[in-house]
Parts: structure tokens; C-alpha cells; sequence
């Protein structure tokens, strides 16, 4: 376990070393539409480099669609979704990372090729050695390095969770989209969340993440979509 | 590059551990097959005029059985969410995972199809024909499947449905199947099994096109 803590702590340091490109993530006047029923809409946001934004909400206020509209897996009805700073060609897909509410852990792999899968068909990974230093310090992130050659289907559902989080220690993606990342841990997980979101910050990364739980995140921005459905109806 | 070799080796691993691929499609044909003596009695010569037919139809029926889960597994975890959202286009994945169906399924049983045309009484001289019929035809069953596994992705008892939306799109290559080993058993004059391949090839080529398409299509349309 005190290994695990060190492993994180190196993961903080060495990627502060390395910041991400300055980014904004606009969402202006969103709208977005299921099964005929208006989940939200006039939803605008803005999310800096380095910034930390809780979504809340009560259930059912869209924060799960909010997540998946941005990510590019729902259709937005109406409003724009603006990425400035990032190079004119590129799309927003490619600077996201999406962790939604399934963890993506396939049963017949092993827990280490269950991320290295994910780790080399998103890129951004080095190849070789560097690689598998890689996987090893996502591994550890999340205290799972342990477990890495068992069958994926053992674990718990916490452990899954915790193995479809480690994605995030692999992955170099600017943008975080977070739903409900923190069901299913325990509090020392929490805990291992909540720095690796810290260290991510740091780096200038963009994290938005749908929750109920206190991640234990200290002061950080809200967007409260029950809020804002409750003032428009008002 | 890298990226098309990663899905294909867990698609290929996937299908390995899992069980439920070739292994169970190749018993299934297996099976299929020598039930048909048990049916029609044993008159060695129907058996032989009825066995390229039947073999083709033994591989329609053993392609459809693994299709239903093609897309399927990975929406039930989320894995599809997160193949979407990758660098790879939906259209490059979809033809990797049709290309996995048919090395699990559609390869062995082709292995597989001479040993069990033997049993059928398949005359010696169609085996080749009919091997190399199989193998120009029967990417066209996996790429077409991937469109309707792509579109009754959503559907928790799919697999029915996949088979009345893909069955009929298999017609072409049945058609072209049969005789194309069928010419080489009668040998009338005025047959040509060459033509028969041919436009066999040219269902396939046409599969290769529509199935990755239709199939990220009807995946985008489904999920949005």
C-alpha cells in the first residue's frame, strides 16, 4: 500500500514536468433531447486548462448525457461545443478521455492487458520498454499492480472499477470526462481519485466529472444542473 | 497501423478464450452435417448431388450463430463507447472485427468443409473447387452479418432478428456458391463455374465496401 502511495506521488512529480497545451472547452447555449423529453437546455460552461468542474445533480438532471454529448456519443439538439487552442485540424474526440459509468474490462483478458489494450489502440503510449514502465505505473495508480496477471473476471467490482480508472494514469488525454468515477470505491480509492485528478490539474489538464460522492477534491467549481433546469422553469 | 493489429489480436484472444467462436461454429457444422444422412437415408448418389448445396448452407447457418454477439459484447461493458471515441475510424474497426469473425469462424469451418464433404459423398474432383468457392464467398457472410450485428446492437435478444435482416442479403452468395461447385459435378456443356467464382468475388467485393460502412452507420445511428 505504501508502495502504491510512493508510485502515485512519482506519477505527480514526473508529469508536472510535462504540461498539456493551454485549452478551453466551451459549452454555449447546449441543448440535448431523449426519447422526446428535454433533458436540459441554454446549458453554457466554460472549462480552462487546470480546471476541475463537478457536475451535480440530482438524478436524471443530464449529467451522464452532458458527459456523452461532449465525448461525441450523443447528438447534441441545439448549442455548440468550442475546443479553442488546440491545433485548427484536430477534433475534440481526440483530445478526450471518456469513463463512463461501465468500467470496459473484458472478462477473458488479464488485468494487464485489459489497460495495455486500451493503452496502444489510443496511442500516446511508447512502445517497448517504456511501454511496459507505463502500464506499471497506471497499475499502481490504482494499487492493482498485484493483480496484474489475473483473469479480469475474478475481480471486484470495485477492483474493475478501479482497473477501468487506471486508463487514465495510461492515456495522455488533455480532457477528462469522468461519470460517477467514484462508485464502487472505497475511500483509500477515493483517495487515489482524487490525487490522480489533483496531479492531472497540475499538468493543465481539463477534468469534468459527474458526481454525488465528495470526492474530497477540497474548493473546486460546480455546475449544478439541477439548478439550472429548476431556474428555467421558474 | 499498430493500432488495427491491437484490436485484431484481442479480437482473435477474445474469440480464444471465450470459447463460443470456432471451436463452437465448427461443431455445429459438424453437426449439422451428419445429421443430413440421418434424414435422407443413406443413397450415396442424392447425397453427393445435394452436398456442395448443403455444405453452403451448413456455413450460412454456423456464420450466423457467433454473429449476434460481434458488437453486442462490448456494448454490455462499455468497451464500444470507449472503440468508438478512439483514433481509429468506426469504419476501420468495424471491418477488423468482421475480419476476426470470419478468421474464428468462417476459416475453420472452410478447413473443416472437405473432411465433411467426404461424408456427404462429395465427388473428389469438386473438393478443390468447392474449397476455393468458400474461400472467395464467405467474407461476404461476416462483413454482411457486421451490418446487422451493428444494427440490433441495442436488442437484447438479437439473434433472431439478425438472421431474417442478414439471411436474404446472403442469397448472392449461396447462389454463386453452389454453382460454382455444381458446374464442376455436372459438367454440361454451356456451365461455367468460372463465371459463377467470378461473380461470387464480386459479391464479396461489394460486401467489403457495404459491410464496414453500413456497419459504423448503423453503430452511430444506434448509439446516438
Amino acid at each position: 500500500m505504501q508502495a502504491a502511495r510512493d508510485g502515485a506521488d512519482v506519477l505527480t512529480t514526473f508529469e508536472a514536468e510535462r504540461p498539456y497545451p493551454l485549452l478551453t472547452l466551451k459549452g454555449e447555449g447546449l441543448a440535448c433531447e431523449r426519447g422526446g423529453r428535454l433533458v436540459f437546455d441554454g446549458l453554457s460552461f466554460e472549462a480552462r486548462s487546470g480546471d476541475i468542474l463537478l457536475v451535480t445533480g440530482p438524478n436524471g438532471s443530464g449529467k451522464s448525457t452532458l458527459l456523452r454529448l461532449l465525448a461525441g456519443l450523443l447528438e447534441k439538439s441545439d448549442g455548440q461545443i468550442v475546443l479553442e487552442g488546440s491545433e485548427p485540424e484536430s477534433e475534440i474526440a481526440d483530445h478526450l478521455l471518456y469513463a463512463g459509468h461501465l468500467d470496459a474490462v473484458k472478462d477473458g483478458l488479464s488485468v494487464a492487458e485489459n489497460l495495455a489494450f486500451w493503452g496502444a489502440l489510443y496511442g500516446g503510449v511508447a512502445s517497448g520498454a517504456a511501454s511496459g514502465a507505463a502500464l506499471e505505473a497506471a497499475l499502481a495508480a490504482f494499487a492493482l499492480d498485484h493483480l496484474a496477471d489475473l483473469p479480469a473476471d475474478v475481480l471486484s467490482a470495485g477492483q474493475k472499477r478501479r482497473l477501468g480508472l487506471a486508463r487514465l494514469a495510461l492515456i495522455e488525454r488533455p480532457i477528462w470526462l469522468l461519470d460517477e468515477p467514484s462508485v464502487s470505491l472505497d475511500a483509500e480509492n477515493v483517495g487515489r481519485l482524487a490525487r490522480l485528478i489533483e496531479a492531472h490539474s497540475v499538468r493543465g489538464g481539463i477534468v469534468l466529472a459527474a458526481t454525488h460522492a465528495d470526492l474530497g477534491l477540497g474548493d473546486v467549481r460546480r455546475l449544478d444542473l439541477g439548478a439550472l433546469a429548476s431556474g428555467a422553469a421558474a | 497501423m499498430s493500432a488495427v493489429l491491437t484490436l485484431l489480436r484481442r479480437e482473435l484472444k477474445l474469440a480464444a478464450r471465450a470459447g463460443g467462436g470456432g471451436g463452437m461454429a465448427v461443431a455445429f457444422f459438424l453437426i449439422a452435417v451428419s445429421i443430413v444422412p440421418l434424414g435422407l437415408g443413406p443413397d450415396l448418389n442424392l447425397l453427393g448431388r445435394i452436398a456442395p448445396g448443403f455444405l453452403w448452407v451448413a456455413l450460412l447457418l454456423s456464420a450466423l450463430l457467433t454473429l449476434d454477439r460481434l458488437f453486442q459484447a462490448d456494448q454490455e461493458d462499455g468497451s464500444l463507447d470507449l472503440l468508438m471515441l478512439a483514433p481509429l475510424s468506426l469504419e476501420v474497426t468495424v471491418f477488423i472485427k468482421a475480419l476476426a469473425h470470419w478468421l474464428t469462424t468462417g476459416l475453420p469451418l472452410i478447413l473443416a468443409a472437405p473432411f465433411l464433404g467426404l461424408m456427404l459423398n462429395l465427388p473428389e474432383n469438386s473438393i478443390l473447387p468447392l474449397i476455393i468457392a468458400m474461400l472467395v464467398g464467405s467474407p461476404a457472410l461476416s462483413l454482411l452479418g457486421a451490418v446487422g450485428a451493428a444494427l440490433t446492437v441495442a436488442i437484447r435478444r438479437g439473434g433472431l432478428l439478425i438472421s431474417l435482416l442478414v439471411l436474404p442479403l446472403y442469397v448472392p452468395t449461396l447462389i454463386f456458391g453452389v454453382s460454382a461447385v455444381s458446374n464442376v459435378l455436372i459438367s454440361s456443356p454451356g456451365s461455367n463455374g468460372q463465371a459463377s467464382l467470378l461473380l461470387l468475388g464480386a459479391v464479396s467485393l461489394v460486401a467489403l465496401v457495404v459491410g464496414p460502412l453500413g456497419g459504423a452507420a448503423a453503430l452511430r445511428a444506434n448509439l446516438r
